[in-house]
């Protein structure tokens, strides 16, 4: 049986983190996690200066890359767009000789205020669904020859308690171990809709 | 206390003084020729306003030039009089050797005896530590190389003014009379050479002992008090102390009260020492320039007008032609040896103690004496006018030049950027520009500064920008900003009324200190001020939250906020400050203004959070929705 240890790339972005509920307990304990780096873009950068030369380093030491951020008008928060401009050029990240990214696994982690039920193709305010919604990321993990993976979804944030948020912590830092251990099915995991649906006991 | 005509004399020094010195700085002739004017008028030539108090008025002045050394030296520390002692020995030995046998030559060649001529040539190698080093620091050129080669000169002729006082008894023509003693009493005459010499050693090693181990305890304690007077006292006595054991044991108290200085320059109380001796410094200083222009005897110099005037310049001739040659081989730039030679060219405070010391020692007739009194007076009041001479006319038109050739590949090109002052603010300006390709012409006062900036193909004028003649010819009557980034509030506002009022089209971009200078500058007209503390004060205190724990993104907004308001608040308190009480303090003012933000603050703070990133509103309306459907 072989046994791979894959690095994983946390790449969180919270404009507004102190006062986040749902996030701060999902990202506690991340950064002490084995195999798992987890870098707070708005901590580091305050003033949107992304060193584009370290973060290239960072996503080249790294075989899984996440982005973790609350879905803010349907995508990431700011500075989640600036890091996609200045951080994966052309040449490096795709084009012709852009292979840098070429084969890592990909996914977002995501958290949003309302509930599951908001983001359906019928729905009262919405016409989308999550996968959708989340399209312009799997078109940019496909662009840089990344394989791209169904989200991790808490939904309803608003409405979550202490004990629900521990839960889905526990579940989202199980999936990252198995990412880790390399134990994911990608074929399996690909037809599912959301990452959360993937069997944890397996 | 109570004699009327001793209060009366106080009144007269004082009101010369308070009259006198604004006006002489307002015309551009500085404070030393302010007070020896003073000197002049109150004198018993013109107004004769003075009593019998002249010489003691002297004599309590000299003490302004003992407590000056006391505060020169607590700016230096013993590394850099290490770093200075070439130019100490060097310049100093030199200057004081050569200028004596040149004197003493010329005075010989002329028929005065040997005696007289020898006494006279190192009488007058001194120069004067209380005009020269005053003058320099007002036209902030001490730190200058000019500057430091001046105090390196002056510092080696204190040294040297004890072995002058040991030799002027020797050339007396009547050896051993009963007067031949030195101008003060001195305990240990009577003792054999080599345990004066002892004595003397032992005197000095106490008082850098003391200093070093002994003054931090006693400080410490005065301090615990609360009482601020008594540190004032304490001050005080440290300095008249050492002035009476350094008299005692016949050593020049202004070298004792340095070394003092020099010692304490790393003790914590340095800074307290210093705002306390200094105004007594300065009243005294004053007094002993209002003393030397009242000590010019005008009888005797229009009875031997040709003599003393032809011999004042002769004099003066020497010493700047002496000065001149040593600062060019020592390799000084034009600028600062012209600086150094002009500020040296006088005769010196010693040099009133040692002429009536050689007179008691019949080394010079009385009559001998009040002629080289008289040329000594004069050739001190001569010096702020030819520093003037040399800033206005002479600078100018040599050394660094002002307009200087410019690069043969842009004569004629202006830059729509001129930048005034390169020091702190202005080299960062610069640089960043540079970096980023934005040419710019710059002004500067300090000639090293500018050469240094020409080498590096900078397009640089020399002189002061608050001129229109120089902002003209930097190109500013086609430029489009004009960055003030000198370090004097004043010199802020001068360069800003100047360009205001000659070139209005000129964007300005205006560094200030505080409140005040940018209130001034607001009112003006000129919208764009920075208080150069602002920013960096305010990442210290992000870079403390961040430390603590708290998001830096949020630091980061938090800080952008406060400044918007506090730029805000400047702005209204320009308009707000002229309905106040115009009476109210300047400094209680701005303790009222710091007051009133912080009362504004408390109720701002909170008002324009990030909203967002807030979602309580959003739970409470969908929160409660979500939880109906789950």
């Amino acid at each position: 049986m072989r046994y791979l240890l894959k690095n994983i790339l946390v790449l969180f972005a919270h404009p507004a983190f102190e006062k986040s509920r749902a996030n701060k307990v999902l990202v506690n304990g991340l950064d002490r996690m084995e195999g798992v780096t987890f870098h707070d873009l708005y901590q580091v950068y305050p003033d949107m200066g992304i060193d584009r030369l370290h973060e290239q380093q960072l996503l080249e030491q790294h075989d899984v890359i996440v982005f973790h951020h609350p879905f803010f008008w349907y995508s990431g928060p700011a500075i989640l767009k600036q890091w996609q401009d200045l951080v994966l050029v052309h040449g490096w990240a795709y084009g012709h000789e852009g292979n840098a990214l070429k084969g890592k696994w990909f996914f977002n982690a995501i958290t949003t205020g309302g509930p599951k039920a908001f983001y359906q193709i019928q729905g009262q305010s919405n016409r989308f669904s999550i996968r959708q919604l989340l399209c312009p990321f799997e078109q940019m993990a496909t662009m840089c020859n990344m394989r791209y993976f169904p989200p991790f979804v808490v939904h309803g944030t608003h409405s979550l308690n202490e004990k629900d948020m521990t839960m889905y912590r526990q579940i989202y830092h199980d999936y990252l171990r198995l990412f880790r251990d390399d134990k994911i099915d990608p074929t399996l995991l690909s037809k599912m809709d959301y990452l959360n649906e993937y069997t944890l006991s397996k | 206390m109570t004699d009327p005509s001793f209060i009366f004399q106080i009144f007269v020094y004082l009101t010369a003084a308070v009259l006198s010195v604004p006006l002489a700085k307002r015309l551009g002739l500085g404070s030393v020729l302010g007070y020896l004017l003073a000197g002049v008028l109150i004198g018993p030539h013109a107004l004769s306003f003075v009593g019998d108090v002249e010489q003691s008025a002297m004599h309590v002045g000299e003490f302004g030039v003992v407590m000056m050394l006391f505060l020169v030296g607590l700016e230096l520390r013993p590394s850099m009089i290490w770093r200075l002692r070439k130019a100490i020995i060097g310049m100093g030995g030199l200057q004081l050797g050569l200028t004596a046998t040149l004197i003493t030559g010329i005075l010989v060649f002329s028929g005065a005896s040997l005696q007289t001529s020898i006494a006279s040539g190192f009488i007058l190698a001194l120069s004067s530590t209380a005009i020269a080093l005053q003058m320099l620091k007002e036209k902030n050129r001490l730190q200058s190389d000019g500057g430091q080669n001046s105090f390196s000169v002056l510092l080696f002729q204190d040294i040297a003014v004890i072995p002058i006082l040991a030799l002027l008894p020797l050339l007396s023509a009547f050896p051993a009379t009963e007067s031949a003693s030195a101008p003060v009493s001195n305990l240990i005459d009577t003792l054999p050479f080599w345990s004066q010499t002892l004595v003397v050693l032992a005197v000095v090693g106490i008082i850098i002992f003391a200093g070093r181990y002994g003054m931090t305890p006693v400080f410490r304690l005065i301090a615990r008090t609360r009482l601020r007077e008594l540190f004032t006292a304490v001050s005080l006595l440290l300095v008249v102390g050492i002035t009476l054991v350094m008299t005692l044991v016949g050593l020049s108290p202004a070298l004792g009260t340095f070394i003092a200085g020099v010692v304490l320059a790393q003790n914590e109380y340095r800074h307290e020492l210093e705002s306390e001796i200094e105004p007594f410094k300065g009243l005294l200083l004053g007094l002993f320039f209002i003393a030397v222009g009242v000590s010019i005897d005008f009888n005797l110099i229009s009875t031997k007008a040709d003599l003393i005037i032809g011999a004042v310049m002769a004099y003066v001739f020497i010493k700047f032609l002496v000065l001149f040659g040593i600062g060019r081989v020592f390799g000084m730039c034009l600028d600062n040896t012209l600086l150094f030679s002009f500020a040296l060219a006088q005769g010196g405070e010693f040099a009133f103690v040692l002429t009536s010391f050689a007179a008691h020692s019949r080394v010079l007739s009385s009559e001998y004496a009040d002629i080289l009194n008289a040329v000594v007076a004069l050739s001190m009041t001569a010096t702020p006018v030819l520093m003037l001479i040399n800033e206005r006319f002479i600078r100018p038109n040599c050394g660094t030049l002002e307009i200087g050739e410019p690069p043969t590949n842009d004569i004629d090109i202006t830059h729509p950027v001129i930048i005034a002052g390169f020091g702190k603010v202005g080299s960062i300006i610069g640089r960043f520009l540079r970096a980023n390709g934005q040419k710019a012409t710059y002004l500067d006062i300090d000639p090293d500064n500018v050469d240094l900036l020409r080498k590096m193909g900078f397009k640089v004028f020399y002189g002061d920008a608050s001129r229109a003649d120089l902002l003209i010819a930097s190109g500013a009557q086609t430029a489009q900003i004009l960055v003030i980034a000198v370090d004097n509030p004043d010199k802020t506002i001068e360069i800003a009324s100047t360009a205001r009022k000659h070139f209005p089209h000129l964007k300005i971009i205006a560094r200030t200190h505080g409140w005040t200078d940018s209130h001034e500058l607001i009112d003006m007209g000129i919208d764009d001020v920075y208080r150069d503390t602002l920013d960096t004060s305010l990442r210290m205190a992000s870079d403390v939250l961040v430390k603590m724990g708290h998001r830096s993104f949020q630091v980061l907004n938090a800080r952008k906020i406060f400044r918007k308001h506090d730029e805000h608040y400047l702005r209204e308190m320009t308009g707000l400050r002229h309905d106040k009480d115009q009476f109210i303090r300047e400094a209680k003012q701005r303790v009222k203004a710091l007051e009133q933000i912080l009362i504004r603050e408390k109720e701002d703070i909170g008002k324009d959070k990030d909203l967002g990133w807030d979602v309580t509103s959003m739970i409470e309306e969908f929160g409660q929705h979500s939880k109906e459907d789950n």
